[in-house]
């Protein structure tokens, strides 16, 4: 049983330890080591098509975060006002929306947007006045909405978790001490729900950062540092590649560690 | 009454859906008295604290604060503040912070000093000067309390609504929670009413005492009235304790009646509603009111069962054959060593006057269900 657990976690770390061990690779080949060095950092963030991948994602990231952020914070609120039946009926459709796979996700929100345009383009063109009417088409704006929409699920539930383990005679006790719904709000309830809207951001921006799937499909002719790692690979392992993985591996880690604490801060008292 | 009431209730009544929480209510809750609202779990008067405080809307009826309709009336435009039961103090903000948060929604808005200077008083006032800075989490029990106390009178309303504000406190704290709210009442001078179902919290702390059952007010008036002339059997077996003898209406002679018990003694009650010749009706007769004597005199014999002895007084549990087991209580002076010991035979006499005959066709047995309703939905 021990020897069992020990490889499972040697498949699962083992990998991840190889990668960021051979980031510091001084030789050419992502097969042999031959000494440390950390040539492959410079050489990877001097590279222009990384970086430029880099701020792409970067900033599908943050914007994608920012509005699933926004907008889950704002569904989460306002489904603790509708009848338990409609409430069932939403936390089982946020509950789906996270476990379908990514790849359905990208291919329906893929086929979603082509229609979507084929529908709006003509629409735009026969109103403009002048020949170069705007063409909406798949880039930037199509990955944030379709991060932004998975995101904006997760926010919900976590925002939607904190939110019903509020005490209500909290809000109670501020309307009985004159501050108005609004007042209320900004000095009671955003404070008590900071730390989940935070830690929904983060979430948020890490699966975005990291995603290929979704990103792929809907990318257009955007490059994000996911897509453009797998399209390198196909030219082969280098050490740079191992050396981008590092550093999207320590983010992400960092995130994710910074969101669980986000979480266990200020606790509403029993 | 020519003084305007504090507090106003005009025929209200509250459904939450099927269930009625309270129903029909007058009340006139008159000015700068300690009120007490008691009643079991479920009897509506935490609902009634809640409709003056404007957290529900009645279903029917009225609702005054002095003398104004509150209808539509949202709880952060009522001139009234509340002390929760859980005392629902603001975990992300310091003591000060909690206090000062009323008066910092005053428009026009109020001097940083005068707040400052206004927390600071109030913080001596409930004894806790000093505490400024601390955080929530780092009182105790009965500071927090405190703090709560604070959080409604630096406000200056015109009535204190307490929701069981004591009921979370060990029993020597709360003694002392209670002689301080009686004490700050007295200073401040403003109306105090108290959501209780602890009847002796209620007899002891308040000027007025409005015993609540079913969603009704069943009776209003000093603690002494309610434990003496309690309005109704419900009253007078759930304020207090007392002895319930079941018998029969024998005989009537103007404000009393002669009611034969089970075992056939017939003894002579004062009736509080009209009652008539073989109605079923329970006798109330306080433990304190019976007076234990030697054998051979008192309208009951007995054998003593049990002793309770506490120092100033003694409680005796005695078997009288054909009616049960009695509830006495005797003073005990110092050097009389005339106890009672248990086994003994016992006459039991009681002051004229202080049997209560009260019909015993009541609806408890309704009210205890609409109850439960109630308590699920409170």
């Amino acid at each position: 049983m021990r020897a069992f657990v020990v490889a499972v976690f040697a498949f699962l770390y083992l990998p991840i330890a190889l990668v960021v061990l051979f980031s510091f690779n001084a030789g050419h080949h992502a097969s042999e080591f031959t000494g440390f060095s950390a040539q492959w950092y410079g050489k990877a963030l001097s590279n222009p098509f990384l970086v430029e991948a880099l701020k792409n994602s970067l900033f599908i990231a943050t914007t994608s975060a920012l509005l699933a952020a926004f907008c889950g914070t704002a569904a989460a609120l306002g489904l603790q006002r509708v009848g338990t039946r409609t409430r069932a009926l939403f936390d089982a459709l946020l509950g789906a929306a996270i476990v379908v796979p990514g790849v359905v996700i990208g291919i329906s929100t893929l086929v979603a947007l082509v229609q979507l345009f084929a529908v709006v383009n003509p629409f735009l063109a026969s109103l403009w006045p002048t020949d170069q009417p705007p063409r909406l088409s798949l880039g930037y704006g199509s990955i944030i909405a379709a991060h932004g929409l998975f995101s904006m699920a997760l926010v919900t539930m976590i925002v939607g978790t904190r939110l019903s383990s509020l005490d209500r005679n909290l809000v109670e006790a501020s309307s009985d001490l004159y501050a108005t719904p609004l007042t209320t709000f900004r000095s009671i309830v955003l404070p008590q729900i900071m730390p989940a809207i935070i830690a929904g951001f983060l979430l948020a921006f890490t699966f975005s950062f990291d995603d290929f799937i979704i990103a792929f499909f809907v990318a257009g002719a955007q490059t994000t540092l996911p897509i453009y790692v797998f399209a390198s690979i196909r030219r082969g392992v280098t050490p740079e590649i191992n050396a981008i993985a590092t550093i999207v591996l320590c983010a992400s880690v960092l995130l994710v560690l910074l969101a669980q604490w986000q979480l266990g801060r200020r606790k509403p008292s029993p | 009454m020519t003084a305007v009431p504090d507090i106003e209730f005009r025929a209200v009544t509250k459904r939450y859906g099927a269930v009625t929480a309270v129903s029909g209510i007058d009340l006139a809750i008159p000015p700068s008295a300690f009120v007490a609202l008691l009643g079991p779990s479920g009897c509506g008067k935490t609902t009634c604290l809640r409709m003056i405080g404007g957290f529900e809307q009645p279903s029917e009826g009225q609702v005054l604060i002095r003398g104004r309709d509150m209808a539509g009336t949202p709880p952060y435009r009522r001139p009234v503040n509340m002390v929760f039961q859980q005392y629902a103090l603001f975990p992300h903000l310091d003591v000060e912070e909690n206090i000062s948060y009323g008066l910092r929604q005053a428009r026009p808005r109020l001097s940083s000093r005068e707040i400052a200077l206004r927390a600071g008083e109030a913080l001596s006032m409930v004894q806790l000067a000093g505490y400024g800075r601390r955080k929530i989490h780092e009182l105790s029990g009965g500071q927090q309390q405190r703090v709560a106390l604070a959080r409604a009178l630096v406000n200056k309303p015109a009535v204190l609504l307490l929701d069981e504000p004591l009921a979370a406190l060990d029993k020597k704290l709360r003694t002392d929670m209670q002689i301080e709210l009686q004490n700050l009442q007295r200073e401040i001078g403003i109306t105090f009413v108290l959501v209780t179902h602890d009847q002796e919290e209620a007899l002891s702390m308040s000027d007025f005492v409005c015993v609540m059952n079913g969603g009704r007010v069943v009776q209003l008036g000093q603690p002494s009235e309610i434990y003496d002339e309690p309005a109704d059997l419900f009253v007078a077996d759930f304020v207090g304790k007392t002895n319930l003898l079941s018998g029969k209406v024998a005989g009537l002679s103007g404000d009393l009646v002669d009611v034969a018990l089970a075992d056939g003694t017939v003894i002579a009650a004062r009736k509080r509603v009209p009652l008539s010749r073989g109605e079923a009706v329970s006798v109330s007769l306080r433990p304190e009111s019976l007076r234990l004597s030697a054998p051979g005199s008192g309208a009951f014999k007995g054998i003593v069962r049990n002793r309770i002895f506490l120092g100033s007084t003694a409680e005796y549990a005695i078997e009288v054959q054909g009616i049960g087991s009695l509830l006495a209580k005797a003073d005990h002076v110092m050097g009389q060593g005339n106890l009672f010991k248990p086994g003994e035979p016992v006459a039991i006499g009681f002051a004229a006057g202080a049997p209560l005959a009260f019909p015993h066709a009541n609806n408890n047995g309704t009210n205890q269900r609409e109850d439960q309703h109630a308590e699920i939905l409170s």
